[in-house]
């Protein structure tokens, strides 16, 4: 996605001169042409995640768009409060992007994870979280994002390519069953684990969702969920503040009552062991043998 | 008005809003209301003074009232439910006050962002920033004086009131003298000390620096007492958090009478 992402902003600074881009010290082998696109343009705020939020806030008073840029902890949780206070009280248009969101820096450990970036940030006045999963999302994402113009949270990860052309939106039906008895909601790359565990099953509907808060819900999703009233949500992230409880929240307020909802999330280090994404994967449930199992079991109950 | 009378007039007008509202941060507004002076003099139209100790909100709230942004009702809804004037300055009502500020530490960062921002404009409007000494304790300030200097920020004026008290001691017993001007000059801030009560000289050196265009960062160190003016409140760390009564409403009174109109 990050290469993606690297073209995209490219054009994006190209085409308009009031955009900006500041980067934690981070990005070699990857933002070199942005870097040289942008020129002055282009900022390296070194090894001070803090400042580089409350630059981009000034910069944003001066009618600068801006994006901020660091691997997904250091972009997040380090400068909280400035993003909390400098950006979306301001209602800015500062632009976090979050490198490798969930367990995506794998073995370098605990540190590097960000795997509540999402609650963090959605309780946050004003800000939307976007969150691709197929790496042709990214585009998708950043344009809403430009147009929006307010504070956003862009969380990339290792997405791969859709193997049709696909109409992407902010809610996305990429596998659909002939009549659903389940619905599959994922959030980010870790859908790759769920189409596999879905396999040839004919029965099971999965949507992604690309920005929390849910901006507008879609009424096939609605459809599906009607119908199937069993809701897998799979997510790289934990469970209190993640897209789950945001789902259930919707469902409650649309009186949608479900006979099975099963949340498959970041469990964060159940064996206090490390290792790579796979692997937290795997500790998780997240892992697509696990994912199938529990589709298989809720087929049964 | 000549500046005694405004250091006079102002300083009435900030006691009685603190004693209407039965508000304490008294002593952080004394001590800064006289660099405020002088930055509202100096500063264009379109230049802004970011309040970076949000906690003298009081003192930026009475030069707004002056210069005619403020209305005598609002600033009479000050610490009220419904105000728009809450203790710290809030965000998105007055052109003057651009930032929501209190949680020290953000208005370096947010000023070397504006100064960038009229640097890639070829805009020729400076920022001013004013800070506590009790800030320079936070890593962002740190991180933000470092940025300045890298990013050769000479559009960027910052003013530290440095009273020698925060909130919980004096600034040498707690963490040392972190706004101590070697320090930021060897980092490579074009640093002045100054008095921060004499708002002539604060004027006439903010001026000379500004002239340096030489690609560094500016800093004036304003020599401060935490309550100036009121006698009984200078240099007590009590007057960053209380409210007065009667009694001592009138005595504070008294005090800013025999020392700035008698």
């Amino acid at each position: 996605m990050r290469s993606k992402f690297s073209k995209k902003v490219q054009d994006i600074l190209s085409a308009d001169s009031k955009t900006v881009f500041i980067t934690g010290d981070l990005g070699y082998n990857a933002l070199e042409a942005i870097q040289a696109t942008a020129k002055e343009r282009f900022i390296n705020a070194g090894v001070a995640e803090q400042n580089m939020v409350g630059v981009a806030a000034g910069l944003a008073y001066k009618d600068f768009e801006t994006f901020v840029y660091s691997i997904a902890p250091f972009a997040v949780y380090r400068c909280l409060e400035q993003i909390k206070i400098d950006v979306c009280i301001h209602n800015l248009p500062v632009y976090i992007v979050g490198n490798g969101g969930g367990y995506g820096y794998g073995i370098m450990g605990a540190t590097h994870h960000a795997i509540e970036d999402i609650g963090c940030l959605s309780t946050l006045p004003n800000i939307t979280c976007w969150v691709p999963a197929f790496s042709e999302d990214v585009d998708y994402c950043l344009d809403q994002i430009i147009t929006q113009k307010k504070p956003a949270y862009l969380r990339l990860g290792l997405g791969k390519s859709y193997q049709v052309k696909f109409d992407i939106a902010a809610i996305n039906h990429i596998v659909k069953a002939d009549i659903p008895e389940i619905t599959i909601i994922a959030l980010g790359p870790v859908v790759h684990n769920a189409i596999e565990a879905i396999g040839e099953n004919n029965n099971i509907d999965l949507f992604t969702i690309l920005s929390v808060p849910i901006i507008e819900m879609n009424e096939k999703l609605l459809k599906s969920i009607s119908q199937a009233r069993k809701v897998i949500v799979i997510e790289e992230h934990v469970e209190r503040g993640g897209l789950g409880e945001h789902i259930l929240s919707l469902l409650a307020k649309r009186n949608i009552h479900l006979l099975k909802f099963l949340s498959l999330h970041a469990k964060g280090y159940p064996s206090k062991l490390y290792g790579s994404q796979a692997f937290h994967q795997k500790e998780s449930g997240l892992d697509a043998e696990n994912i199938k199992k529990e589709i298989s079991q809720l087929l049964l109950s | 008005m000549n500046y005694q009378q405004k250091q006079y007039e102002y300083r009435k007008k900030l006691l009685a809003m603190y004693y209407n509202a039965n508000a304490g941060h008294i002593g952080c507004s004394l001590s800064c209301i006289d660099i405020l002076i002088a930055l509202f003099e100096l500063k264009s139209g379109d230049e802004r003074v970011i309040l970076s100790k949000g906690h003298a909100a009081a003192a930026l709230y009475t030069m707004l009232n002056e210069t005619g942004e403020i209305s005598d009702e609002t600033l009479s809804t000050f610490y009220k439910n419904g105000t728009k004037l809450s203790a710290h300055p809030s965000a998105n009502f007055f052109t003057n006050i651009p930032f929501a500020l209190g949680s020290l530490g953000h208005g370096l960062p947010i000023g070397c962002g504006i100064a960038y921002a009229n640097k890639l404009t070829n805009n020729k409007e400076n920022i001013f920033i004013l800070m506590s000494d009790g800030e320079t304790n936070e890593g962002t300030t740190w991180e933000a004086a470092h940025f300045a200097v890298a990013k050769k920020l000479d559009n960027l004026i910052v003013v530290i009131d440095k009273n020698k008290l925060q909130g919980f001691g004096y600034t040498k017993d707690v963490l040392g003298d972190t706004a101590e001007i070697g320090k930021w000059k060897s980092i490579g801030f074009d640093a002045i000390e100054e008095d921060g009560h004499d708002v002539e000289k604060l004027i006439k050196s903010i001026n000379h620096l500004k002239s340096n265009k030489n690609r560094l960062p500016k800093l004036i160190i304003a020599n401060t007492i935490k309550g100036k003016g009121v006698d009984y409140m200078e240099n007590k760390l009590e007057w960053h958090y209380l409210p007065m009564d009667i009694e001592m409403y009138n005595r504070a009174l008294i005090s800013i009478e025999n020392n700035y109109n008698a």
